[in-house]
């Protein structure tokens, strides 16, 4: 079968005056339509970096220096910016992990996911339609009410289900999550991850988890590639990673979690 | 005699108000607080974010001052110290935080942060101050060379090892650790906690362990108190509240806990914040173990 996304050989740069920092080196993954990839790895590991490369939304100095995305049988490194547009929000859309940061402050949380349709061709009439249907889909009660609340009205949980429904407004068959748990309560990040793995369903959406935590990896992936100083270190699937994990560093990682006693 | 014991400690806060404002509301983030601490415990401070944990600890130390209640360390109420006195105390019960990036001042050099606490206790000449700061990196893991860095050039769990240098510097007997490892990666929140049990042992400590993470808790506490909203809903040896959680509260926020076993069975229990009611009293339900149900 023909994978969804296939990253190969992506190295990344950060190019300073007469010296170059490989943040990503010659990585190559892929994913099979509707399966969750959990990235691991710690700060610098590189996770985050070639997330923004898939986008395509790295910021100068950092730069592909070499490798391919293939992605529904097109390099995006070759795409034009105007066709990228169309890619991004379209077919792979991005959450972050700070959805406040993330969110427009001055806008309507409605009006947010509306644009999100209407940046993609939806007519504006369709568009309201569906955004009451989105916010239900994530899970906020009383949806017409709320789509008129600004960001700051929201609790962080419901900040991160408006970005959850942004990024599912346009169906895409990819969604890149970068820890998009990390800021919320232990007790939210249980609804959002449930939310989450109910919607990929529905949707057979794939997922690009982008962690550092193993218990997110534990309760969502199907398949894990740890990273670390820019490497694949490690990738297979969940199960053989978490309970025979064969590099060191995965090891070590594992061996740093505080184990949970059975229950 | 416990080394610690905190009695009904109120701190509420008022939100809002003002002359075309709705009314103020009155936040309760410390509300009627009650446990102790043993010499040599461990003790886990769990709660989500506005459970009035790290209130709780700050009204502790004084650097928040607490509407009510009692803060008996060694026998004697610190609520009730003078401004002097408070100083004196503090040589005792001294405060690691979270945050190793924004809790050190970036313009001074490690080794002056170590000696700080020292100097404004005005304890030791110049050369026996030198001294006991480099015994002081000696004993969380740091190179004397590092002695004449800034904040910047280290590591977080670098930082993190200056600032328990400066809380051990006058020598306490209580350390409050707010969330001291959160900000950190996961290797380095290893090697921080494994800091922090070998100075336990070595320097007989006590510890206020504040944290959200359940499953390090379990790992390292001896004794566990959960907070929500400004209450402790249950307390306990650490075995048995984790062996038999018996709030709901308790019970929903371990089983919101991932497990790292992919074929755990995913047994969800939500609490329904509705349920809540503030003047439920903590009752014992075995041995060590009490909860406000």
């Amino acid at each position: 079968m023909t994978p969804l996304l296939d990253v190969q050989h992506l190295t990344i740069a950060f190019e300073g005056p007469g010296s170059a920092l490989t943040a990503v080196d010659d990585v190559t993954l892929t994913m099979q339509a509707g399966e969750t990839l959990g990235l691991v790895g710690e700060s610098g590991s590189g996770k985050s970096v070639t997330a923004l490369a898939i986008l395509r939304l790295l910021q100068p100095p950092g730069k592909v220096i070499g490798g391919q995305v293939l992605f529904e049988g097109r390099d995006l490194l070759r795409l034009t910016e105007s066709e990228m547009r169309a890619v991004r929000g379209g077919r792979i859309s991005l959450i972050f992990q700070e959805p406040m940061t993330a969110l427009n402050p001055t806008m309507r949380v409605g009006d947010q996911i509306a644009e999100a349709l209407t940046s993609h061709g939806v007519g504006k009439g369709e568009a309201r339609r569906r955004v009451v249907e989105l916010l239900d889909a994530v899970r906020i009660t009383d949806a017409a009410k709320r789509s008129r609340d600004y960001p700051h009205q929201l609790s962080g949980g419901m900040r991160q289900r408006v970005m959850i429904a942004i990024a599912l407004a346009c169906r895409p068959p990819l969604v890149i999550a970068d820890e998009p748990t990390t800021a919320l309560d232990v007790t939210i990040q249980a609804q959002v991850l449930e939310m989450l793995r109910e919607l990929k369903d529905r949707f057979n959406l794939a997922l690009l988890l982008i962690t550092h935590d193993f218990g997110v990896i534990a309760e969502m992936a199907d398949r894990v590639a740890v990273m670390r100083g820019g490497q694949l270190v490690e990738q297979g699937p969940v199960r053989q990673i978490l309970r025979a994990p064969s590099h060191e560093y995965t090891q070590r990682l594992l061996r740093a979690v505080p184990g949970m006693s059975q229950r | 005699m416990p080394l610690l014991e905190v009695r009904h400690l109120v701190k509420h806060y008022t939100r809002g108000g003002g002359l075309f404002a709705p009314p103020p509301t009155v936040v309760r983030a410390v509300d009627d607080v009650t446990f102790h601490i043993d010499e040599g415990d461990m003790f886990g401070l769990v709660g989500e974010s506005g459970s009035g944990k790290s209130t709780t600890g700050r009204c502790i130390l004084r650097l928040v001052e607490p509407d009510r209640g009692e803060v008996v360390f060694r026998g004697e109420n610190v609520l009730e110290f003078s401004r002097g006195r408070m100083r004196l105390a503090r040589r005792d019960m001294q405060i690691v935080f979270q945050d190793p990036y924004s809790s050190l001042n970036p313009r001074m050099r490690a080794g002056d942060i170590v000696e700080e606490p020292l100097i404004i206790h005005g304890l030791g000449a110049s050369s026996e101050r030198v001294a006991r700061v480099k015994e002081l990196f000696g004993l969380v893991g740091l190179e004397p060379a590092h002695l004449r860095r800034y904040p910047s050039e280290f590591s977080g769990g670098q930082r993190q090892r200056i600032g328990i240098a400066r809380a051990l510097a006058l020598n306490p007997a209580l350390i409050v650790a707010d969330e001291p490892v959160s900000a950190l990666d996961v290797s380095i929140q290893a090697q921080v906690i494994e800091l922090l049990l070998e100075l336990r042992a070595r320097l007989r400590l006590t510890y206020l362990f504040i944290a959200h993470d359940l499953r390090l808790v379990e790992n390292i506490c001896n004794r566990v108190a959960v907070m929500y909203l400004g209450k402790i809903v249950e307390m306990g040896d650490a075995q048995a509240l984790f062996r038999n959680p018996t709030h709901p509260y308790t019970q929903a926020l371990l089983s919101a806990v991932p497990r790292l076993d992919p074929d755990a069975p995913r047994t969800r229990i939500e609490f329904d914040s509705a349920s809540f009611r503030r003047e439920t009293p903590m009752r014992e339900i075995g041995t060590s173990h009490w909860a406000a149900v």
